[in-house]
């Protein structure tokens, strides 16, 4: 049986919320193809850590703890993932698109020599039929995500060369927990027979972390603003309204890219994804990378000096008008009605 | 320092996929990529700069530059002359064409090899046109040399070894790794500095052996004074890489279907900026509890 493996990003003692998100999405693959879900935990001080994982439906943990594995190093994880899937032979894997996922993914799919999709949108099961070989595949894992700048939506498959490795950013799959009192196995893995000397050429001299201060993913409202706002200093009239609304602000790639705003605080493909019941896009055209990490929103409001803009295709209202024009004037009915 | 530091930085010619106009499709969906103009890749610059001053505090390094491409790519190896590197190699042949990121580091690392020893490569965290992120760490991998990823600044670079500060979501992590390491540059890094006019005088008319075939004799001439202005070109059989890895055959993912983004257009309520309107709009929204 080949199973899908998620592999876990372990830190301060919490498995990070993309991997349970990838676990959530595993089981309900694992579910179709009828396999098990599987996930891979690297780190030091790792007891108890399974009690966040089994509640997702996690069948099997591979669990590699070492003291010199605390803060998540290239080359050593990488030599414990492959062994782990090496020795396994998983159909699928799973990584988080962030800046450790990021960096795990591509060095292991190189050296096992399989394909990697990076920032998937969607992953679904289903076959594919190759007419030059007459060869149908079955129960392949679509990867599905947008590319070339947003004007295409592609499928990418992996039909020959496994496992199947795809990376998805945080926010993109829901995190749903299948039983709070799942029990799987745990399967110790030897870190000392793997790891050499020559693992531990990289070492960190230093880290300054802080806990994310923006917390756009999990807020209701949502201000956004795209390269059309025009200004950094429009852009606080979007900080204005979302401190009066008690939501948050947030932006495209165009508007990260033009420095009008910091790259935490980017919804879509590359930034963060976003499902909150009210989202204000303030001139954003709409270009489906930004569209995909917000078009689950309950409501969308489009305010836009162009008539055109893609975005207010997906649009419940469209205001249109200048940001620097419409937003004060939003500002100004709902301080006049709100009381 | 007294050794010479031997640096290679990756950069690729990219479509600009930023400035996406309504014609950058084709009416059978496929991108037309003749209306996109062809730029330097944005974190390759980046990098390129991440070198050019690892050079400016050790001006006897070495920076080659090396991209994968079409002959037109050779505008990338110019750009990098102009603006400080040494030297350029172009890996261009047609049994490229169809590589995914895993063919494409394969390619690279080839070219690398063929290039011989090297302390440092730097290299963009990722093109513009695919966002991936991965020929970088595919590489190393590779070449069986350590990675950096997200990096933004050099701290300190000594005889082996390179200090770097990664900008990671949530702070900064500094890393120290020994020669040869594969370092790639995030785009809050330092912006690349501007051509300098002594370099484009002196390189603008380096060419590649291709481009040279159409070239007037006298060009030629010119070229054999100054054998500089050659840049390089690197086939398939020059870095003796194996055909079954590269273009499609060595590429394990491939493109089940394309579709272009249609959206399911809603029923929109189109408003104007009217005070009334708006008024309304909030009222509205008040009413329901979408605010409030």
């Amino acid at each position: 049986m080949k199973n899908i493996l998620v592999y876990c990003e372990f830190e301060d003692g919490l498995i990070g919320d993309v991997s349970l998100e990838l676990l959530s999405k595993g089981r309900k693959l694992a579910n179709q193809l009828n396999c098990r879900l599987e996930a891979a935990i690297i780190g030091a001080n790792l007891k108890g850590v399974e009690k966040q994982v089994f509640p997702y439906g996690t069948d099997v943990i591979y669990m590699a703890e070492d003291a010199r594995l605390e803060h998540f190093l290239n080359l050593p994880h990488s030599a414990i993932l492959q062994h782990i899937i090496r020795e396994n032979n998983p159909q699928i894997v799973l990584f988080g698109a962030t800046s450790v996922g990021r960096d795990i993914a591509p060095r292991v799919a190189s050296a096992l020599r399989c394909g990697l999709t990076a920032d998937c949108t969607s992953l679904e099961i289903g076959d594919h039929y190759e007419k030059k070989s007459d060869t149908t595949y079955k129960d392949l894992l679509y990867q599905i995500r947008p590319a070339f700048g947003g004007n295409i939506v592609a499928t990418i498959i992996n039909p020959e060369m496994h496992p199947q490795m795809a990376t998805v950013r945080e926010g993109v799959m829901k995190k749903e927990i299948v039983d709070a009192n799942f029990k799987g196995k745990i399967v110790k893995v030897e870190t000392e027979k793997i790891l050499n000397d020559t693992d531990f050429v990289v070492k960190i001299i230093e880290r300054h972390l802080e806990k994310s201060k923006v917390n756009i993913k999990n807020s209701g409202i949502i201000i956004a603003g795209g390269y059309g706002v025009g200004s950094k200093e429009n852009f606080n009239l979007l900080f204005e309204l979302a401190a009066l609304l008690g939501g948050e602000v947030g932006g495209s790639r165009a508007a990260v890219d033009a420095g009008y705003i910091e790259h935490e605080r980017q919804i879509g493909q590359t930034g963060v994804t976003v499902r909150p019941k009210l989202y204000i896009a303030c001139g954003i055209s709409g270009a489906i990378q930004h569209t995909a990490g917000m078009n689950e929103s309950a409501m969308i409001i489009s305010i836009n000096n162009d008539p055109h803009a893609p975005i207010n295709q997906i649009a419940d209202y469209v205001i249109n008008g200048e940001i620097a024009d419409v937003v004060p004037k939003m500002i100004k009915f709902y301080k006049k009605n709100s009381k | 320092m007294t050794k010479k530091l031997k640096i290679i930085v990756l950069a690729k010619q990219v479509p600009d996929t930023r400035n996406v106009g309504k014609d950058a499709m084709k009416a059978d969906g496929t991108v037309n990529r003749a209306v996109l103009p062809a730029i330097f890749n944005p974190e390759d610059l980046n990098a390129l700069e991440m070198a050019l001053r690892v050079k400016d505090k050790n001006p006897n390094a070495e920076i080659t530059v090396l991209t994968m491409g079409p002959g037109r790519a050779a505008e990338i190896i110019r750009e990098g002359l102009y603006r400080g590197a040494d030297r350029g190699f172009l890996l261009t042949d047609r049994k490229f064409a169809g590589s995914d990121t895993l063919a494409t580091s394969y390619a690279i690392s080839c070219a690398v090899k063929k290039l011989g020893e090297f302390d440092l490569i730097f290299g963009g965290r990722q093109a513009i046109d695919g966002d991936t992120a991965q020929v970088g760490p595919q590489a190393a991998e590779k070449l069986g040399i350590p990675q950096i990823t997200y990096a933004e600044e050099t701290l300190e670079v000594t005889n082996n070894s390179i200090t770097v500060k990664r900008r990671l979501e949530r702070g900064t992590e500094t890393v120290k790794a020994t020669f040869p390491v594969l370092i790639t540059v995030t785009g809050s890094a330092a912006d690349c500095r501007a051509r300098n006019a002594k370099f484009v005088m002196k390189y603008k008319h380096a060419r590649t052996i291709s481009e040279l075939a159409d070239a007037a004799e006298d060009y030629i001439a010119l070229k054999t004074k100054r054998p500089y202005l050659q840049i390089d070109e690197l086939s398939v059989a020059d870095v003796q890489a194996d055909d079954t890895f590269l273009g499609l055959s060595g590429s394990p993912t491939k493109v089940k279907a394309i579709e272009n983004v249609v959206f399911i257009a809603k029923d929109a309520k189109v408003l104007s900026n009217a005070n009334e309107e708006i008024e309304e709009l909030m009222k509205e929204l008040i009413a329901n509890h979408t605010i409030g």
